[in-house]
């Protein structure tokens, strides 16, 4: 291991770029603790820091890739998934990393999402659902609850939010969670699990953005937003993703919903390999 | 498989399939692509190939993932590639300015078919040559080749391969449904690996490494993920450390060396092909299919005792303005054939300054021109 | 009969000295790791930082457990924790 033990600095610090601390996120801003998990998990998980590389979007949660000390590539606009696809098809030893937001990931991107999942290209994503974009300003997106206020839906969102769970689930992903940034411990544990969990591996973070999205619905703090997954958090591991939708004031089902196994991308192509090496 | 994977001595196949087998000559072992008209023939071969080559063959789920995923390959020290056609050449547009702002080397072939829009799938056209120099936005300068040959298209495929490695740029293959469909004779010789150029590597160590580190020249050194230099990069304005720069200085020093480490080596880059040129009064500039349709022309006019000459632009991009300027203060006329309703006329015209009349023959795309309608150009021209 | 034993991994477990160490040119003022400090260690001060942020102080580390949910909660990586045994590990 790289990391060193000096006592004068975060334990953390060795894989965040010191020198661009601290970041551009808001006061409160879910992605720092998402973050802080990753890089605890990169540890817990035994990697070699070498061989990770992560990618990001654009968006606050795009910035991700430009604080962390590994290879990290901020792209365009939901395109992460499909760079990411290009590196670890380049070089299968990577251990390739997503970080990503809602709408990154799923409304713009929502196509090479279920496509990576369908896959089942070995990577693991961490998607950092905030219900709105935050970046621009706080317009709603597909994530943002029924009825939730944003900048473009002033009079309440009248559009149905997918269940990120369920649909990365039916699309194939053999590792599906969801937790809040409240939920350190089993957040970290389950990043460091996917780490090393083959297959596409998918985690939804929910992360208060007090600055655009809980101002406009009565969680003006970033610790009103905290409170409220303190209140309607319920952990049930195994869960049926189709039972796990969120809504704006309803009960936040967290947990391990899905692990199984399935051969990945990379195992199905060495069998078509064998198939064409071997007459 | 061995190493020597190759293919080589003489073939009768298509432009498509010459392209998918000059990727490989150049080492090409990525490619991501999408189907598309008249562009597919090239996923086809590849997705045959680069399995016995020990390559990752993929097919994405649009062209916008498959510019992004050859652009991820090539940060992993591969040669990577992409083919399309119009719709999904405008798909591509966003991630091909991300990799020449990630200065990314990768080739992007477009087999050109008429558009705008779905316009004529199986039919030819040159209609996006200006899209290929400005199609993202930005300012920034680009490679564009165009082969006119089944033959050229595997000889340049691996000249862009070259190119895209030597200046860190992704090099677009500007052929046609044409060329790309048109089977010939195609002689693959055996590369040597000397001929075959790679990316600039870090002679530093990982703590003293800048991902765009401008000291030395023009064209930074290039690290790999998972090298352990552990850098960053991103589309948004940088700094040599690949750290974003949102100054107006920033942008100004990115974007300068950008445009001049493609600007300042034009000369190395460009290639042209002259007949009778010299002597001319009457130069035929023209690119890809109609460059073959000209290099008639120009025969017959010849033979009609005219002073014709052809001038083809093996590089459409970048522009091969010198040669225009020198040429213009000697000439009558410069006539542009090409298949669309007048794009590098328009350079020629710029380039000419009055000095010479630049005259477009243009032809809307689904065939090619009559040799005899650029002929009577030359004729009217040369009076 | 014996009905108690001591947990195996009580060493680890222990509380440890610390000292709690925070970062005040990274801190935001968010509040996290004083509203969810399970012992009351850290609260915030009511004074405002030279940038202009709610400020947090350590009340009392005597009383800390070294747990480390602040460092992890914190969203700036602005708080960490200095075991002093470390040596001795």
């Amino acid at each position: 291991m790289t990391k060193m033990l000096t006592v004068d600095t975060n334990p953390v610090d060795c894989y965040l770029r010191v020198d661009r601390i601290p970041h551009i996120w808001c006061a409160g801003c879910g992605i720092g603790p998402a973050t802080g998990c990753f890089l605890r998990a990169i540890d817990r998980a035994e990697l070699n820091p070498d061989k990770v590389a992560v990618v990001s979007g654009i968006g606050c949660s795009g910035r991700v890739a430009g604080y962390i000390k590994l290879d990290s590539f901020h792209t365009t606009h939901g395109r992460a998934l499909p760079f990411a696809t290009g590196l670890k098809l380049g070089n299968p030893e990577l251990n390739v990393v997503v970080f990503s937001g809602d709408g990154d990931i799923v409304a713009i991107g929502g196509n090479h999402l279920i496509h990576s999942a369908r896959r089942n290209i070995d990577m693991t994503v961490i998607c950092i659902n905030n219900f709105n974009y935050g970046m621009t300003g706080g317009q709603m997106g597909p994530t943002t609850p029924l009825d939730a206020r944003s900048a473009t839906s002033p009079y309440g969102n009248f559009e149905y939010p997918f269940n990120l769970p369920y649909l990365v689930a039916a699309s194939g992903a053999t590792y599906v969670a969801r937790w809040t940034v409240l939920h350190l411990r089993e957040l970290e544990r389950s990043i460091a699990e996917a780490l090393t969990k083959p297959g596409f591996s998918f985690i939804e973070v929910l992360g208060p953005c007090p600055t655009v999205y809980g101002r406009r619905n009565k969680l003006p703090r970033g610790m009103d937003e905290m409170r409220s997954y303190q209140e309607r958090s319920v952990i049930r591991d195994g869960a049926d993703p189709k039972d796990v939708e969120l809504s704006l004031n309803g009960p936040i089902v967290v947990g391990k919903f899905v692990d199984i196994e399935r051969p990945t991308l990379w195992d199905c192509y060495q069998q078509m390999l064998d198939r064409v090496t071997k007459p | 498989m061995s190493k020597d994977d190759a293919l080589c001595g003489e073939f009768f196949m298509n432009g498509d399939t010459a392209c998918a087998e000059g990727a490989i000559s150049a080492g090409c072992r990525f490619f991501a692509g999408y189907p598309i008209t008249p562009a597919t023939e090239v996923a086809e071969r590849m997705s045959e190939r680069l399995p016995q080559v020990g390559g990752v063959f993929i097919q994405m789920e649009d062209e916008i993932a498959s510019m992004n995923a050859i652009l991820g390959a090539s940060w992993t020290g591969v040669k990577a590639m992409t083919a399309t056609s119009g719709p999904g050449f405008s798909l591509m547009m966003e991630n091909l300015g991300l990799g020449v702002m990630l200065e990314t080397p990768c080739v992007l072939a477009n087999i050109q078919r008429a558009g705008p829009s779905t316009g004529l799938p199986t039919l030819v056209a040159q209609g996006d040559i200006m899209q290929a120099r400005w199609g993202a936005h930005g300012h920034y300068e680009i490679v564009a080749l165009v082969p006119d040959s089944p033959q050229e298209m595997f000889d340049l495929t691996i000249t862009a391969f070259n190119l895209s490695e030597q200046y860190r740029v992704p090099v677009l293959l500007m052929a046609d449904e044409a060329v790309g469909h048109m089977s010939e004779k195609v002689v693959m010789r055996r590369i040597n690996q000397k001929e075959l150029a790679s990316r600039p590597r870090p002679k530093v160590v990982p703590e003293e490494y800048l991902p765009y580190d401008s000291r030395e020249g023009l064209v930074p050194p290039m690290a790999v993920a998972g090298g352990g230099y552990r850098f960053h990069v991103t589309g948004l304005t940088h700094d040599d450390r690949g750290y974003p720069v949102m100054t107006a200085e920033a942008q100004d020093k990115l974007i300068r060396r950008l445009v001049d480490k493609i600007r300042l080596n034009a000369k190395n880059i460009i290639r042209l092909e002259e007949i009778g040129v010299d002597d001319a009064e009457v130069v035929v500039v023209s690119y890809g299919i109609s460059a073959r349709i000209a290099r008639y022309a120009v025969q017959k006019a010849r033979d009609e005792g005219i002073k014709a000459g052809l001038l083809r632009l093996i590089t459409v991009w970048p522009f091969a303005e010198d040669r225009i300027r020198e040429l213009a203060p000697k000439v009558k006329a410069f006539i542009v054939p090409e298949i669309n309703y007048g794009q590098i006329v328009r350079e020629v015209e710029r380039c000419a300054a009055g000095k010479a009349k630049a005259r477009l023959v243009p032809h809307m795309g689904g065939s090619v021109h009559l040799p005899e309608t650029v002929l009577e150009a030359i004729r009217e021209e040369a009076k | 009969m014996n009905l108690w034993r001591k947990p195996f991994d009580i060493d680890e477990k222990a509380p440890r000295p610390v000292k709690i160490h925070i970062d005040i040119d990274r801190c935001k003022g968010c509040g996290y790791c004083a509203e969810f400090c399970p012992r009351g260690v850290l609260k915030m001060t009511g004074e405002l930082s030279y940038k202009g942020y709610d400020m947090v102080g350590v009340v009392d580390d005597g009383k800390c457990l070294g747990c480390g949910l602040c460092e992890a909660m914190c969203p700036e990586f602005g708080i960490y924790l200095i075991y002093e045994d470390k040596e001795l590990k």
